[in-house]
């Protein structure tokens, strides 16, 4: 199991254990995050399960390809050098703990 | 007056969406979900393609079973509708728990569709992929080689043929117009893809209409024979009418709405595939089939049920195929009879008599998700803008 902990922008904190291998989008919206979508299930196709990933995590999770830079694009908030769609980040042994943010809006 | 019950019928991703969208625009009355398949709400679009692969049913479940009671959304699954009493405001339906009838102040029709069934000799015989249990029993066939002839060639039957090619199948497509995707996408499109499928190894058979389906093959109009070991039926879809339709419910190429995607029934609100809706863009009556309409027309008609907020749709459709590495996108929507353009290498402009109406992009995301911008502009479009989706 790895530990997620999801803030949303109301500061509201939600924590989840995930299994390993599943996404960050994925383990909250089976777990009922609210802040993540992820309407299209995965496929890169809609910017619904936008997040931030937290500062202290930011080496660890990796970068963005060149099609979720592109798809960022269409995102309802603000995209900053943080910003990924949640379900690229796949989650490993080594992403327990692991803390995102959430933007206001997902549409 | 902000009803007090909501009643959906259809538990697919626009049904449950609705129901997620009445809760989170503050809806505190009941709400019933009812679901005419077994198990948890879930996504169909993988259906064609990750899970043919990978199996994994669990991720195809759109919200976990202890959503619902959290939700206070009373989902009933394995249950029909048997019909609509529109001046009783109620409907019967018929479940484990045997006949029962359930009151609604606002009706939400989500029946999405079924798959035609062509009249052709033997069809019995051929598989569906439609549901999560027929995508079990696809996988089932492909865990050894065997020789598969898809009857249609559009998103759903190229998508799957490029997945059990992939797994080492040999697979024909049979489509009877004369290209792939020729409701869908342009010429060159469908050429594009055409290529791409005959390079993977997949023969086609373009303008054959099969006749006769028997346990050794598909029989073609001009007499050729497939060999094959088993048929998958992808000829499309029809809207689940019926109900509607029995009800006396306006029904036009599906469940005729307004712009607030209201039926002729000011009680009763229709969404997604089986909903037939004025085109934002063009004001015409269309009907998609997708998660996006499905979905934004969901978020409509929860924010008019809760809030009484009657803006009228105008989202802009968008769409996707996965075929083997490729992936296909379009922002907007185009009739077949649409005029196409080649803006840039992989990237195609479909035009109406009121411009731009879609706009197919090929491993583009960048160009795809600027077409969308463009696609939503209420001014025309120039020519140096289109150009720039490119740069």
């Amino acid at each position: 199991m790895v530990k997620v902990t999801y803030i949303a922008h109301d500061g509201s904190q939600t924590d989840i254990d995930a299994d390993e291998g599943d996404t960050v989008m994925h383990a909250a919206v089976s777990q009922d995050v609210d802040g993540i979508v992820g309407e299209c299930g995965g496929a890169m196709m809609c910017a619904t399960c936008h997040c931030y990933v937290d500062a202290a995590w930011a080496d660890r999770v990796g970068t963005r390809d060149r099609s979720e830079e592109d798809m960022l694009d269409g995102a309802a908030s603000e995209v900053t050098e943080r910003s990924r769609l949640s379900c690229q980040i796949k989650l490993t042994s080594d992403l327990d703990g692991l803390v995102v943010h959430l933007p206001e809006e997902q549409f | 007056m902000t009803p007090e019950t909501v009643l959906i019928i259809g538990a697919g991703q626009g049904g449950l969406q609705a129901a997620i969208s009445l809760r989170q625009s503050g809806f505190a009355g009941t709400i019933t979900l009812i679901g005419g398949e077994p198990g948890l709400p879930y996504q169909r679009p993988p259906l064609s393609k990750a899970y043919l692969r990978d199996g994994k049913a669990e991720a195809l479940y759109l919200r976990p079973e202890s959503f619902f009671d959290a939700k206070q959304i009373d989902y009933r699954p394995d249950t029909w509708v048997e019909a609509i009493d529109r001046t009783a405001q109620r409907v019967t339906v018929t479940g484990q728990s045997g006949a029962h009838a359930l009151p609604y102040d606002h009706l939400v029709l989500a029946t999405g569709t079924r798959n035609l069934r062509p009249p052709i000799e033997g069809i019995g015989l051929a598989c569906d992929l439609r549901t999560l249990r027929d995508a079990q029993t696809l996988r089932d066939r492909l865990s050894q080689p065997t020789r598969i002839a898809v009857i249609g060639g559009g998103f759903i039957g190229l998508e799957f043929a490029a997945v059990a090619r992939a797994l080492g199948h040999e697979v024909a497509i049979i489509e009877a117009a004369p290209r792939l995707m020729a409701r869908a996408v342009s010429a060159k499109m469908s050429a594009h893809f055409a290529e791409l499928h005959r390079d993977w190894g997949n023969r086609l058979h373009l303008g054959q209409a099969a006749i006769a389906v028997e346990p050794s093959g598909v029989t073609l109009a001009d007499g050729t024979k497939i060999a094959s070991d088993f048929v998958l039926l992808a000829a499309g879809v029809r809207p689940n009418t019926e109900l509607a339709e029995a009800a006396g419910l306006a029904c036009d190429n599906g469940v005729r709405t307004d712009a607030r995607l209201l039926t002729s029934d000011p009680a009763i609100s229709a969404l997604g595939d089986c909903a037939s809706f004025p085109d934002p863009r063009s004001g015409a009556q269309i009907r998609l089939e997708s998660v996006q309409a499905a979905t934004d027309h969901a978020r409509l008609i929860a924010k008019r049920i809760a809030k009484g907020d009657a803006a009228p749709y105008s989202a802009q459709p968008w769409f996707w195929s996965d075929q083997g590495p490729c992936k296909l996108q379009i922002a907007g929507f185009a009739t077949p009879d649409a005029a196409e353009e080649e803006i840039a290498a992989g990237i195609i402009g479909r035009f109406d008599a009121s411009g731009l109406s879609a706009i197919e992009t090929l491993d583009n995301a960048r160009a795809h998700m600027r077409a969308r911008k463009l696609i939503a502009s209420p001014v025309p479009i120039t020519r140096a803008e289109l150009e720039e989706i490119a740069a």
